[in-house]
C-alpha cells in the first residue's frame, strides 16, 4: 500500500445514486489508495453494492463524481474502464469452456493479441489460481470453488487497475471460504492490484482488508483499519457490526479527561472513553466487548474496577474461549468471553449459578445513540 | 380409470398407426392388408402433383419460419425495454395471435388481402410506366408466407422471450466488464444464449406451416400445399399413396418436434 500523499487510484466525490425516490448511495466521499485491500461492509441494502457498481460502470451516479486514476468516469461505459469484477454468482459464460472464459477479456482487445500470447496468458492465469490443466473443462463440470477461481482468473488476466469483488465468497461453504480468503489476500499482495471487496460478513472484512468502509442506509458511517474500527468505533452501529459487543443505555453524567461516566440502570455508573462531542445530560450507550469482562466466583473491591452480581444463564463452548450469557437484575442480559486459562484458574461456571462480572473502569466506549 | 385412459390413447393413436401400417400395404385397397411393400412411397414421390405440392409446402414453410425467426427474435430482444400499458397490449396481442383459431386467421387474412389487392391493383395499372400489362397482386406464395409468418412470429417471440427471461443478466454485465462492445456482447454472449430458443422456434414454426391446412386453404390462391393436395385427393377415396404421404408428413413433423423439444430441454440445463 502506498502512502496517503500519492494520488488515489479511485475516488468518490459527493457521489449520490438515486433509484427513483430511494437513495441507494448518498453523498459518498472516499479516496481509495493504490494497492490497498478495501472492503465495503454493511447489511444488505446499505449501498455497498451500488458503490461497487458505480466503479464498475454498471450504474451512473445521479450526482457527484466517480474518479478512476484521476479521470472522471461518470459517463464512461463499463467496457472502457480499466477495472474488472468478480461477480457474486461468478457469471461465467456457460457456452464457453474454461480457457475461452478466461481469455474473453484479452480477445476483446483491438488490435487482437496473438493467439500464442493469449494461450500463454491463460496458462499463467490458471497457474495463478491453482487450476493448471483445467483449461478445456466445461463450466458446469467445475465445483463452486473451482468456478470462483475461474472467475478470478478471468478478471486478473486483464491486469485491471482495480479488481472489484462482489460478495465472491457468499456461495462457498465455511471451510472453503476460509481458504479462499487467505488465498485472495496473498494474491492481492503478490499482484499489487487494488482490491475492493463488498461483503456483509464482518469476519471476512476484518481478516482480509487493509481498510474497511462501513455503510448504513446508503451512507458511509466510518472508514478505518480493522483495528481502528474494532477499538474506536464512532457509533453504536459500528461497534455492533464489527465484532460482538454489549450495550448499556444511559445518560452521560460526567465528562472529564480521565473518563466519561454514564449513569445506567440501577444507579450503576460505567466509566469509559467517550466519542468526541458528548455532553452531560445526553443519552448514550456504553459498549463493552465480551472479552473486556471477566467472571469470578467471589466479589472484588479492587480499585478501578466495577464488579456486579450476575446469574449465569447459558454457556457456549468455543474452544479457545467459553462464551457466557449472564443476567444482571438492572443491566439485563449480556455476554462474557472467558479465555481457557482464566477458566482453568477460576473454575467453570454452571448455568443457574451466581457469579460476579468484573470490568476495568475506562475500558468501555461511550457512544452516542445512532441517529 | 386406467382402462379409460387406455381407451383414450387407443382412440387417439390407432387411426394414426393404421395409416402408417397401410402405407406399407402391398395391395391397392385401403381396407385389407396384402403383404409389405414400400412401392406406394415410390408412387407418391413420382407423382408430379405430389412433388409440386411438397415443393410449395417446403418453400412456404422455410420462408415463413425463417422470416418469423428473424423478426420474432428481434421483437423478443426489444420487448424488455417496452414498459407500461403499451407492453400489456403488445403481450396480449402476441398471445391472442397464437390462440386465435386457424379458420379465423384464414378468413381474416383472405378478406384483408383481397381488399388490399382490390385497392392496389387498379393503382398499379394506372401507375405502370411500361408498355406491357401491369402485374397483378394475387394470392399465392406471398399470402401463404404472410399468413403463416404472422402466427409463427408470435410463436417465436414467446419461445425466445422465455429464453431471454431465463438468461442470467450478469452474463451481459460480465461481458461488458471484460471490455466487449455492445455488439461484441450481443454476438458472443446474447446470441449463443438465445440460439436454442431461436432454433426451437424455427422448427416449431416450420412444422406448423408444413402441416397447416385451414389457413392455407383460404389464402393459397392457385397454389397447392401438401395438406391441400391430400384433402382434395381424399375425395377420390383413400389410397395407400395418401397413407404414404400422410406417414411422411407425420415423420417429418414428429421428427422436428422432437428435435425442438430436445433443444429446449438441453437449453434448460443448469449451468451453476
Amino acid at each position: 500500500m502506498q502512502p496517503d500523499t500519492d494520488p488515489p487510484i479511485a475516488e468518490f466525490r459527493a457521489t449520490t445514486k438515486m433509484f427513483g425516490e430511494v437513495g441507494a448511495a448518498r453523498d459518498l466521499n472516499l479516496s481509495i489508495r493504490k494497492g490497498e485491500f478495501l472492503s465495503f461492509l454493511g447489511p444488505s441494502g446499505c449501498g455497498k453494492t451500488t458503490a461497487l457498481r458505480m466503479l464498475a460502470g454498471f450504474e451512473a451516479p445521479t450526482s457527484g463524481d466517480v474518479l478512476i486514476d484521476g479521470e472522471r468516469v461518470n459517463d464512461l461505459p463499463a467496457h472502457r474502464r480499466p477495472v474488472n469484477m468478480v461477480f457474486q454468482h461468478y457469471a461465467l459464460f456457460p457456452h464457453l469452456d474454461v480457457t475461452d472464459n478466461i481469455s474473453y477479456g484479452l480477445r476483446q482487445r483491438r488490435p487482437r493479441p496473438a493467439a500464442a500470447e493469449v494461450a500463454q496468458a491463460v496458462e499463467q492465469a490458471l497457474e495463478t489460481v491453482r487450476l493448471p490443466g483445467y483449461g478445456r473443462r466445461r463450466i458446469w463440470e467445475m465445483s463452486g470453488g473451482q468456478q470462483q477461481r475461474v472467475a478470478l482468473a478471468r478478471a486478473i488476466i486483464n491486469q485491471p487497475k482495480i479488481l472489484l469483488l462482489d460478495e465472491p465468497m457468499a456461495a462457498l461453504d465455511r471451510k472453503l471460504r476460509r481458504d479462499m480468503q487467505i488465498e485472495l489476500q496473498s494474491l492481492q499482495r503478490s499482484l499489487g492490484i487494488t482490491f475492493i471487496l463488498v461483503t456483509h460478513d464482518q469476519e471476512e472484512a476484518l481478516s482480509m482488508s487493509d481498510r474497511i468502509c462501513i455503510m448504513r442506509a446508503g451512507r458511509i458511517v466510518q472508514i478505518g483499519s480493522p483495528r481502528e474500527l474494532y477499538d474506536r468505533p464512532n457509533s453504536r452501529y459500528v461497534a455492533d457490526f464489527v465484532g460482538k459487543s454489549n450495550f448499556f443505555a444511559g445518560t452521560v453524567s460526567r465528562v472529564e479527561a480521565t473518563g466519561t461516566a454514564l449513569a445506567v440502570a440501577g444507579g450503576l455508573r460505567i466509566i469509559g472513553t467517550a466519542a468526541p462531542g458528548l455532553a452531560p445530560g445526553q443519552t448514550a450507550s456504553a459498549s463493552l466487548r465480551p472479552e473486556q469482562i471477566s467472571l469470578a466466583h467471589g466479589t472484588t473491591t479492587a480499585d478501578g474496577t466495577t464488579c456486579v452480581p450476575v446469574r449465569v444463564v447459558n454457556r457456549i463452548f468455543l474452544g479457545e474461549h467459553t462464551e457466557y450469557l449472564v443476567q444482571h437484575d438492572d443491566l439485563g442480559a449480556f455476554l462474557v468471553l472467558v479465555p481457557r486459562q482464566a477458566e482453568a484458574s477460576e473454575g467453570s461456571f454452571e448455568p443457574g449459578e451466581p457469579a460476579f462480572a468484573i470490568w476495568r473502569d475506562g475500558t468501555a466506549l461511550i457512544l452516542p445513540e445512532d441517529a | 380409470m386406467r382402462l379409460y385412459a387406455l381407451a383414450v390413447y387407443l382412440f387417439l393413436y390407432i387411426p394414426i398407426g393404421i395409416i402408417a401400417l397401410f402405407s406399407f400395404n402391398a395391395g391397392r385397397y385401403a381396407a385389407q392388408l396384402q403383404g409389405f411393400s414400400t412401392k406406394w412411397y415410390g408412387i407418391a414421390l413420382n407423382n408430379p402433383f405430389v412433388v409440386d405440392a411438397l415443393h410449395t409446402s417446403a418453400v412456404v414453410a422455410a420462408t415463413s419460419s425463417t422470416l418469423a425467426t428473424i423478426f420474432g427474435t428481434l421483437a423478443a430482444l426489444a420487448l424488455p425495454s417496452v414498459r407500461g400499458p403499451l407492453r400489456t397490449i403488445i403481450d396480449a396481442l402476441i398471445y391472442i395471435a397464437v390462440m386465435v383459431p386457424g379458420i379465423v386467421i384464414g378468413i381474416a387474412t383472405l378478406i384483408a388481402l383481397v381488399t388490399v389487392f382490390g385497392w392496389l391493383n387498379p393503382l398499379l395499372v394506372a401507375l405502370w410506366p411500361f408498355a406491357e400489362a401491369a402485374p397483378q397482386l394475387s394470392m399465392g406464395y406471398g399470402s401463404l408466407v404472410a399468413a403463416h409468418g404472422l402466427f409463427a412470429i408470435a410463436l417465436v417471440i414467446i419461445i425466445v422471450r422465455a429464453r431471454i427471461a431465463g438468461m442470467d443478466r450478469s452474463l451481459i454485465e460480465a461481458s461488458d466488464d471484460l471490455g466487449a462492445t455492445p455488439w461484441g456482447t450481443f454476438r458472443q454472449v446474447t446470441l449463443p444464449q438465445i440460439f436454442p430458443g431461436m432454433l426451437a422456434g424455427f422448427l416449431l414454426s416450420f412444422t406448423f406451416s408444413f402441416d397447416d391446412f385451414i389457413i392455407a386453404f383460404f389464402v393459397a390462391g392457385s397454389k397447392t400445399t401438401l395438406p391441400i393436395y391430400v384433402f382434395s385427393s381424399i375425395r377420390r377415396g383413400v389410397t395407400p399413396e395418401i397413407n404414404a404421404i400422410g406417414t411422411m408428413v407425420l415423420a417429418v413433423s414428429l421428427g422436428l418436434l422432437v428435435i425442438a423439444q430436445f433443444i429446449l430441454q438441453r437449453g434448460r440445463r443448469p449451468t451453476t
